[in-house]
């Protein structure tokens, strides 16, 4: 299994590019909370590409672990968005992110 | 004070500052409370100031006479300036020469208070003002304070206080009635002169002071004089030049040419003033400085000269002027100039005891003549009052100093017709009263040293007999020529007793220095040096008593056998022709100082006002450079410095940012996907940095 | 070019496919279908890499609960198409520009690094990536962290329903 690392390193990072234009261009919020995690899986890609690198060395699985936290963590972060936009569509009746202008000027 | 430190040995001396202080606290006295107090209290408090300080002469007198040789004492006062080497101390020196003007003076004083309590009561009514009565008596007895002050100082300085002060007190009293006079300015114009002319005579003093110090270095009498004898045989020249500047001073304080016009312009005041100021006091400060000073004229022939020529041509000249007034005061003013013509000679010739007696004797009779003719006019007016209420025309405007106005008063008002008869017989010279003692003793040491002089003088006592007989017959002899004349009253006694002990003073007051006796030239001796004894000269006494005579004869062949009627022309007019215009109009002596002096003087200062100094200086400078450059200055700087250019600044920062706000503003977009794009360029730049780095 | 390359390369098509697929749909749950696609293929990429347990992990927890919940919401929002906007027009280029640029910085930061990955990978041992492994990891030497998640679990669980909870009206 010798797959270099530079191939999977820039597959995460296309990933991650491409994560950001959704974010920029989408105008659903739930979307674009779904590219966030997309860009979060390319780090995690990232992650696991390094750690693959450094194998048998001690830092080897400690990548894994980082994994580990950040799939928590991500967890966790879209159960409070998601309420978040839930309320949010209560009051504003739209998920367009473009509603949310009123700090304009 | 002077009664504490200085009266051990002083003993009588020490009263001496009382003299000066007695007059002063009845001035306080009257200033500060005499509204309240009321007239007859006013004037009682100033009649017993000058009383007591006449009190006091007295006990200097006595002072004098206790001591072995009257030599007198210095009384010390007060330290008055004291500077490096100049120092002067207000010191009375009380010697015979003091004495004997502290006493002529309050006791000539005291009297003429007396009669001004009466005369003012009448005046102060008839022109309108019973207010100014307070004011009088303070005036009176500031004047008696400030002699006192010159008569008994020890040094020049401090007699120049006493000189200015009475003649302050002069100006002051001659425009008493300030508001009335001719065009309702006369009297103030008549006091301003007195003062202007008086204030050239003080240059002359002050001149000489100065000269005194530099030669000398101290200006007490003693030092002075001292060095006169150490070492005035040396410095001729400079002792005649101090001394012929202090003669302007005399010049101007005594009245001689040529500053003796002040003098008969001073008869606007009222009659006590001109009876105790310019007859028998201020004007006889002159002959004192010269007396006081004669250590320095005994040195200087030349002055000496100059001075006897000046009083002896004085006397004529005034003289001859008195012969053509015919307003009573003024022949009166005329005659004081002409006597003190006849004091300065005297002094000139070095017979400084002669001048002395004249100047007791004719401050009695002169002053009797003055009170007697205020008594005459005080008593015209009380007959035009009358007159007015009787319904009878009179003429108006009436001046009752007119003697024209007068004739017939001898049986009307009796008492002051004989008490002026008694003055005027003194004044002529008639033995035995005072004046013909006094005068003849003038006479008599002007014939023993100037034959010139001597024959002038007599011809000046000629002119003198001469018009005292005119104004004789033309005020009390003949028939009434006007109404108020007709109802002439006689005067209360307040006027009328202090005329009669003047009379009875001008009569025994010969007996001063009569022949044999001598009394006053002992006296004198004590302080004055070069004192001789005149001795009387039976020529010459009836010289002059012939004179006179020939005077009184020709007087009433004149104005007596047929007395003026009312609008007649005088009839010296017609035989004397243009002179006697001359005399009248006193040789247009006024006329000629308005055209040399006074005209260019007036001119060149409305010059200096109106044109230097309000035009150029007010509106050209003031209002065109300063005021205008100001203006526009501050003009300049308010709307272009300040309004544009710093507002401009402040606003231009305001709007700047206002500007940068509104175009920052656009990025506020509000929505937030331009925020991240903005996030992400942001985090870009950062990337590229620190990967190409 | 191994079997192992080619596999790679094939998931890595389906990756990036399925990815631009979530960018592009105009619907959201078609966008949420493709990236549960786009977890499965990385799962197996994990794999690929001897991380067995995370794969599952990654499978279980975001393929299961994370896009799960997310298929919820929209359910619940409602299905709304988005029409292109009309406000921000330059929006999309600028964000196409730029991704491009993110993406040539990354490509240009790899080559600079350098830090020769190129060369064959050495073995790994044969439980690398187990549980086991992991799990030791987790709970020695990261045994903090470990039970710190727990608590912002329970947290972001509290904050969730506090969230969502019907506002009271009876204040």
């Amino acid at each position: 299994m010798n797959i270099p690392t530079d191939y999977v390193l820039a597959l995460s990072g296309i990933l991650f590019a491409l994560g950001v234009l959704g974010v920029l261009i989408r105008r659903d919020a739930i979307v674009i909370f779904m590219c966030i995690e997309l860009m979060l899986n390319s780090a995690n890609v990232a992650f696991i590409a390094f750690a693959r690198s450094f194998g048998p060395s001690g830092a080897g699985l400690q990548g894994h672990v980082f994994v580990f936290f950040v799939i928590a963590v991500a967890a966790a972060e879209v159960a409070v968005g998601l309420a978040l936009i839930v309320t949010i569509f209560k009051t504003k009746r739209s998920i367009d992110v473009d509603e949310v202008s009123s700090l304009r000027g | 004070m002077f009664l504490t430190e200085g009266a051990q040995g002083l003993g009588l001396f020490a009263f001496a500052p009382l003299i000066i202080l007695f007059p002063f606290l009845g001035l306080l006295i009257n200033l500060t409370i005499g509204r309240k107090l009321g007239e007859k209290v006013v004037s009682f408090i100033a009649i017993s100031a000058i009383i007591l300080a006449f009190v006091i002469a007295v006990l200097q007198l006595l002072a004098l006479l206790g001591q072995p040789i009257p030599l007198g004492a210095t009384v010390p006062i007060a330290e008055w300036i004291t500077v490096g080497d100049f120092s002067v101390s207000w010191s009375m020196q009380i010697d015979t020469l003091s004495v004997a003007m502290m006493l002529m003076v309050t006791s000539v004083s005291a009297l003429i208070h007396i009669y001004a309590s009466g005369y003012m009561h009448e005046d102060v009514r008839h022109q309108g003002d019973t207010s100014r009565f307070t004011r009088f008596f303070v005036y009176f007895n500031l004047f008696v304070a400030m002699m006192m002050i010159l008569v008994t100082a020890d040094n020049y300085l401090m007699m120049f206080v006493g000189w200015e002060g009475v003649g302050l007190c002069s100006y002051l009293l001659i425009g008493f009635w300030f508001e009335k006079g001719k065009d309702g300015i006369g009297n103030a114009i008549a006091g301003k002169k007195a003062f202007i002319v008086n204030r050239i005579g003080d240059f002359g003093i002050l001149i000489a002071m100065f000269l005194i110090f530099w030669v000398v270095g101290s200006l007490r009498f003693e030092d002075v004089f001292n060095w006169a004898h150490a070492f005035g045989e040396e410095n001729v020249l400079i002792i005649s030049v101090i001394t012929m500047f202090m003669l302007l001073g005399v010049a101007g304080k005594s009245a001689q040419l040529p500053l003796f016009v002040w003098l008969p312009d001073a008869m606007a005041g009222p009659t006590p003033v001109s009876a105790l100021i310019h007859a028998a006091t201020m004007v006889t400060a002159g002959v004192y400085l010269i007396v006081r000073s004669s250590p320095l004229y005994s040195v200087t022939e030349v002055t000496s000269n100059i001075v006897a020529i000046v009083g002896t041509a004085t006397a004529f000249f005034a003289a001859t002027i008195a012969v053509g007034q015919s307003d009573i005061k003024r022949v009166l003013a005329y005659s004081t100039i002409s006597q003190l013509g006849f004091m300065v000679a005297a002094a000139g010739l070095g017979a400084y005891v002669a001048a002395m007696f004249h100047l007791i004797t004719h401050a009695f009779f002169k002053a009797l003549l003055f009170l007697s003719a205020g008594s005459v006019i005080q008593g015209i007016e009380q007959g035009h009052h009358d007159a007015e209420h009787e319904g009878a025309e009179i003429e108006e405007p009436f001046d009752p100093q007119d003697m024209r106005n007068m004739g017939g008063l001898r049986s009307r008002m009796k008492l002051t017709f004989w008490v002026y008869l008694i003055g005027a017989l003194a004044l002529s010279g008639f033995p035995p009263l005072a004046g013909f003692f006094s005068k003849d003793e003038i006479l008599a040491d002007a014939r023993i040293e100037n034959t010139g002089l001597f024959l002038v003088l007599l011809a000046a006592a000629f002119l003198t007999t001469f018009y005292m007989g005119r104004q004789v017959l033309m005020v009390f002899f003949g028939k009434p020529k006007t109404e108020p004349a007709a109802h002439a009253k006689e005067n209360p006694p307040s006027m009328t007793i202090p005329l009669l002990i003047l009379g009875l003073l001008s009569v025994i007051a010969g007996a001063l220095n009569a022949p044999g006796l001598h009394t006053l030239t002992d006296w004198l001796d004590d302080t004055l040096e070069h004192v001789h004894v005149t001795e009387f000269s039976i020529s010459v006494a009836g010289l002059a008593v012939i004179f006179s005579t020939v005077a009184v004869v020709l007087a009433w062949m004149i104005y007596g056998r047929k007395p003026m009627k009312k609008g007649e022309p005088d009839p010296l007019r017609k035989i004397l022709g243009p002179i006697y215009t001359g005399m009248e109009n006193n040789w247009w002596v006024d006329e000629l100082y308005q055209f040399l002096f006074v005209g260019p003087y007036v001119k060149l200062s409305q010059f200096l006002a109106d044109v230097v100094d309000w035009r150029f200086w007010h509106d050209w400078f003031h209002d065109t450079v300063l005021a205008k450059t100001y203006r526009s200055l501050s003009y300049w700087l308010a709307w272009t410095f300040d309004l544009r250019f710093i507002d401009g600044i402040a606003n231009g920062l305001a709007d700047v940012t206002k500007g940068a706000a509104t175009r920052l503003s656009v990025l506020q977009t509000g929505y937030v996907r331009n925020y991240a794009l903005a996030i992400l360029a942001g985090g870009l730049l950062i990337l590229s940095y620190f990967i190409f780095r | 070019m191994t079997t192992h390359l080619a596999i790679f390369f094939g998931i890595a098509v389906i990756a990036i496919a399925t990815a631009v697929s979530v960018l592009a749909s105009r619907n959201a749950v078609y966008s949420a279908l493709f990236l549960v696609l786009n977890f499965v293929t990385i799962a197996s990429l994990y794999l690929l890499l001897n991380a067995a347990f995370i794969a599952m992990v990654q499978i279980t927890v975001y393929a299961g609960a994370i896009m799960v919940l997310f298929l919820f919401v929209i359910m619940l929002l409602g299905d709304e198409r988005e029409e292109p906007s009309s406000r921000l027009k330059w929006q999309a280029p600028a964000a196409f520009l730029m991704s491009l640029a993110l993406l040539i910085l990354f490509v240009a930061a790899l080559i600079q690094g350098n830090m020769g990955l190129q060369q064959a990978l050495a073995g790994v041992s044969e439980g690398f990536g187990s549980p086991a492994s992991v799990g030791r990891l987790l709970f020695s030497e990261y045994l903090i962290p470990f039970e710190v998640t727990s608590v912002l679990l329970l947290v972001a669980m509290v904050g969730a329903i506090v969230l969502t909870r019907p506002g009271r009206e009876d204040a």
